[in-house]
């Protein structure tokens, strides 16, 4: 049976701030950081927007586009390092926001960046068994960097979310594989609000070593080199280490570029392959074929060899915004304002 | 603790769910169980249905001074808005600027954080408005 | 049904009373009242009490059985209810004791209303005030009480062309009546700028468009007509009572510029009265923001539906104008503590009509009317009265 992508949906919130606003702040050069980083802006959720509201807005975005029955969902997960809540999903409120409730299952998954693309490939098994008729993976964060810490100029916020079928597919998922072993490169403790990393150990032995295993790994199972790709997607924490990563694996620039929108919203984490593919599925023609893959931090990695349908030709983009609809969408705001939607402002319980 | 009467209503406030009067066509929001214009006659006819979640702003404000639970997203926009479907309604416009504002601006439903118990109470999500 | 009348009143200065609790107040104002009404505590047969949300302001339900107690009457077990509505829960307690002795029931009746507001913050009573609107579709998305008025406010200006300069001469003109009234919160007049330059509220409504967090306590003692002249040489009679409500969602109405609940219950009143709006020579109307005094003018029938504003402006509503409008300085410049306010009233207009107002009396009034709105106009009570 064929397993693959039936809609997919994308949300991106619209403030943005500049790596020179933040170094301003913290007595660093940000220009050199946002070159030394390649990302010229990030996206900031507002007040009022979470990991749960992104994930419903890109989830009703891909519902949009299709004309698939909310009740025929039979599977959901939200992948995601900053849920809402620590006890008490999110995809029951997704699941509900979308009226696909009560008859299916739900679950949230954490896995650092790579939790919305474990969840493609849990709803490729429910569908690939026949347990289930579609199922939806959702990619979402709102990633937190400590106040001065490097990460305070990557770590952003976005999501996507996939209606995954064996039917009416706008895209096939050929093949996935993933490469794991315990390497702590990144982590948050219980009851942290801003994530720990390795510094430099992030790089070499986390992120490369992970990225090219699982992307060779994936071609020599699919039997395909970088060049039977129209388009690649790298987990993207910056715009670097992608850019880096497929020059290794014999990618070209080309392939990259339009998978790559770290540099324009940041590294939105769970989010960032699945809102990459989202950028290039909204512009794939059929029988192009993608190369994907996710990495998480603690570390694995997911690869996804997809061939694009003629389907996609009459598929409902326009019912929803594109990405680069979303990137476009933008209000600049200043590092205060930055630091009052983040809540890094200290509050008092119950207002003055 | 406001956690259960918050859950009654959140197919409401997540979907706009709302009434149509099988007597009179009239609609209702949030959902009544009795039509205001037919009283008996509409018992047992009300049926549930989703608003379309598109209209546009009959009247708006921008709101200085709020109890604190909305302290962090002032000032806000309150509007009232008038769906599609004839039934207005009161809530928050995000995504757009207070000088923006019009009436009669064409607006759209989102769900949104509406609020929070506190840092360790339950989150309240529901429907906020923004342009079209 | 019996006539009704009133023969003593009394009242607290409104303001913050840091020394007063909310017992006190009313104990003062109720003790005054009786004091005024040359009636002792043995001849009162009940007791009802207008208070919003003691519950919520200082922790304190049951307030009637309180007030009865320390006013020295739990001992004598007379029947003592509280009554709510919000805004207008005053209005409704004396309207609980008009029904009460016209019906045959009582002969004697006091009717206390008080708020002790400032015993939480500013914030807290926002949000108190807030639950008069429908807490579970409209305080719960943000929308305060100022903010649905700015939307009332908003929607006048765009229906009417009525501009933000009519909407401050209402807080204009209050403050000047309130200069007069040596019980007022504000006694100190302000200019136009002082309003529209005070700070924003909910746009395009600031700080001088609302009625103030105050404490307070009225009360007035009302008695059949028949007995009250045992009383009182001229006695105040209640004229007319009536009530009305409307959806408690403002946008579950048609129009949001005109408070229907307060035209149905002025219909009634007027024609309980058998007078017409053009008789009444002095109102108490419910300006809990600037925009709710234009309201009040056009759905009473004063003007014309959308001229309010105009009138204001020309000063027709001021104290020696076509009629004299909220002569106690209103709820913005007396003060408005919620349950107080709508007993305040009625000690306004009787102090009027027994010509002792001093320097804010309007002269020769024969009918005087008070209106008293709960929430964003869901409830309306509508008093008319004269001299006997």
């Amino acid at each position: 049976m064929n397993v693959g992508i039936v809609s997919y949906g994308a949300y991106i919130p619209r403030f943005r701030i500049v790596p020179p606003e933040i170094g301003r702040v913290w007595g660093s050069d940000g220009e050199a950081m946002s070159k030394g980083l390649m990302i010229f802006s990030k996206s900031v959720p507002g007040p009022d927007e979470d990991v749960i509201t992104i994930s419903v807005e890109a989830a009703r975005n891909m519902m949009r586009r299709t004309s698939t029955s909310p009740k025929e969902i039979g599977a959901l997960y939200v992948g995601s390092e900053s849920h809402p809540y620590a006890v008490k999903p999110s995809g029951t409120i997704v699941a509900e926001a979308i009226e696909a409730s009560p008859h299916l299952t739900v679950a949230d998954l954490e896995f650092a960046c790579k939790a919305g693309t474990a969840g493609i490939q849990m709803c490729m098994g429910l569908v690939g068994s026949g347990m289930v008729k579609y199922g939806v993976a959702i990619g979402a964060d709102t990633s937190q960097g400590a106040p001065g810490d490097p990460l305070e100029y990557s770590a952003s916020a976005g999501g996507a979310a996939y209606l995954i079928g064996s039917q009416d597919l706008i895209a096939t998922i050929n093949g996935t594989y993933s490469y794991t072993t315990d390497t702590p490169d990144f982590w948050r403790r219980e009851g942290q609000p801003y994530p720990s990393h390795g510094g430099r150990f992030t790089g070499e032995p986390a992120y490369f070593k992970h990225v090219s295993a699982c992307a060779k790994g994936m071609m020599e199972r699919m039997g395909t080199k970088p060049e039977d790709y129209q388009y690649a997607v790298f987990h993207q924490p910056n715009g670097k280490f992608p850019t880096r990563v497929a020059k290794m694996l014999g990618f070209t620039d080309k392939q990259i570029e339009v998978g790559l929108i770290t540099p324009h919203i940041g590294n939105t984490y769970s989010g960032a392959v699945p809102l990459g593919l989202a950028a290039i599925l909204d512009v794939a023609k059929p029988n192009d074929r993608i190369f994907a893959v996710a990495y998480g931090s603690g570390a694995g990695c997911d690869g996804f060899d997809i061939t694009v349908t003629e389907n996609i030709s009459h598929f409902k983009l326009d019912a929803a915004p594109t990405i680069q609809q979303l990137i476009e969408r933008k209000k600049m705001i200043d590092y205060a304002t930055y630091a009052k939607y983040r809540r890094k402002i200290m509050m008092k319980e119950g207002g003055s | 603790m406001t956690t259960a009467r918050f859950w009654r209503d959140n197919a409401t406030r997540y979907n706009l769910m709302a009434t149509r009067c099988g007597s009179c066509g009239k609609v209702t929001f949030p959902p009544r169980h009795v039509c205001p214009i037919c009283h008996r006659r509409s018992m047992g006819k009300m049926e549930k249905f989703r608003l379309s979640g598109k209209g546009e702003v009959y009247s708006f404000t921008l709101v200085h001074e709020a109890p604190a639970a909305f302290e962090l997203q002032k000032p806000y926009i309150v509007a009232m808005i008038k769906m599609d479907e004839g039934v207005m309604m009161t809530a928050q416009l995000s995504d757009c600027e207070y000088a923006e504002v019009k009436i009669g601006m064409r607006v759209k439903a989102t769900l949104r954080k509406i609020g929070e118990e506190g840092a360790g109470g339950v989150i309240h999500y529901g429907y906020k408005f923004v342009p079209e | 049904m019996r006539e009704v009348a009133v023969i003593g009143i009394g009242i607290t200065k409104f303001g913050e009373l840091w020394d007063s609790s909310f017992r006190e107040m009313g104990i003062m104002a109720g003790l005054a009242a009786l004091a005024d009404a040359k009636v002792s505590s043995e001849e009162v047969d009940a007791m009802y009490v207008g208070n919003m949300s003691a519950g919520r302001y200082i922790e304190q339900e049951h307030v009637a059985a309180l007030i009865a107690d320390y006013s020295g009457l739990a001992r004598d077990h007379i029947p003592a209810t509280r009554v709510e509505a919000a805004g207008a829960s005053g209005g409704l307690a004396i309207r609980q004791a008009y029904l009460a002795i016209a019906s045959g029931m009582h002969d004697m009746v006091v009717v206390g209303g008080a708020e002790k507001m400032t015993d939480v913050g500013d914030m807290e009573s926002n949000a108190i005030q807030s639950s008069a609107a429908d807490q579970q579709w409209e305080s719960v998305f943000g929308a305060t009480s100022p903010s649905l008025h700015a939307m009332i406010a908003r929607r006048h200006m765009f229906q009417y062309g009525t501009t933000r300069e009519q909407i401050a001469q209402v807080a204009v003109k209050n403050h000047l009546h309130g200069s007069f009234n040596p019980n007022a919160q504000f006694q100190r007049e302000i200019d136009l700028k002082t309003v529209l330059r005070s700070p924003p509220v909910a746009d395009p409504l600031g700080l001088f468009d609302c009625a103030p967090n105050s404490d307070g306590a009225a009360a007035v003692v009302l008695c059949s007509l028949d007995k009250a002249r045992r009383y009182a040489e001229a006695p105040i009679k209640i004229l007319a009572s009536a009530q009305a409500s409307d959806t408690l969602a403002l946008h579950s109405r048609a129009d949001i510029c005109t408070f229907e609940a307060t035209r149905f219950a002025a219909r009634n009143a007027y024609k309980q009265a058998n007078i017409g709006p053009q008789d009444i020579q002095l109102a108490e109307v419910h300006d809990n923001f600037t925009i709710s005094e234009i309201l009040a003018i056009e759905d009473l029938g004063f003007f014309e539906k959308g001229k309010g504003g105009k009138a204001v402006e020309d000063g027709l509503t001021k104290l020696g104008g076509q009629i004299a409008v909220n002569t106690s300085g209103g709820l913005k410049a007396r003060g408005d503590p919620i349950g107080a306010t709508g007993v305040a009233q009625i000690v306004e207009l009787v102090t009027q009509l027994r010509n002792q107002a001093g320097k804010r009396q309007v002269p020769n009034a024969k009918y005087a009317l008070a209106q008293n709105v709960g929430g964003t106009g869901a409830t309306a009570i509508v008093h008319i009265l004269g001299v006997a």
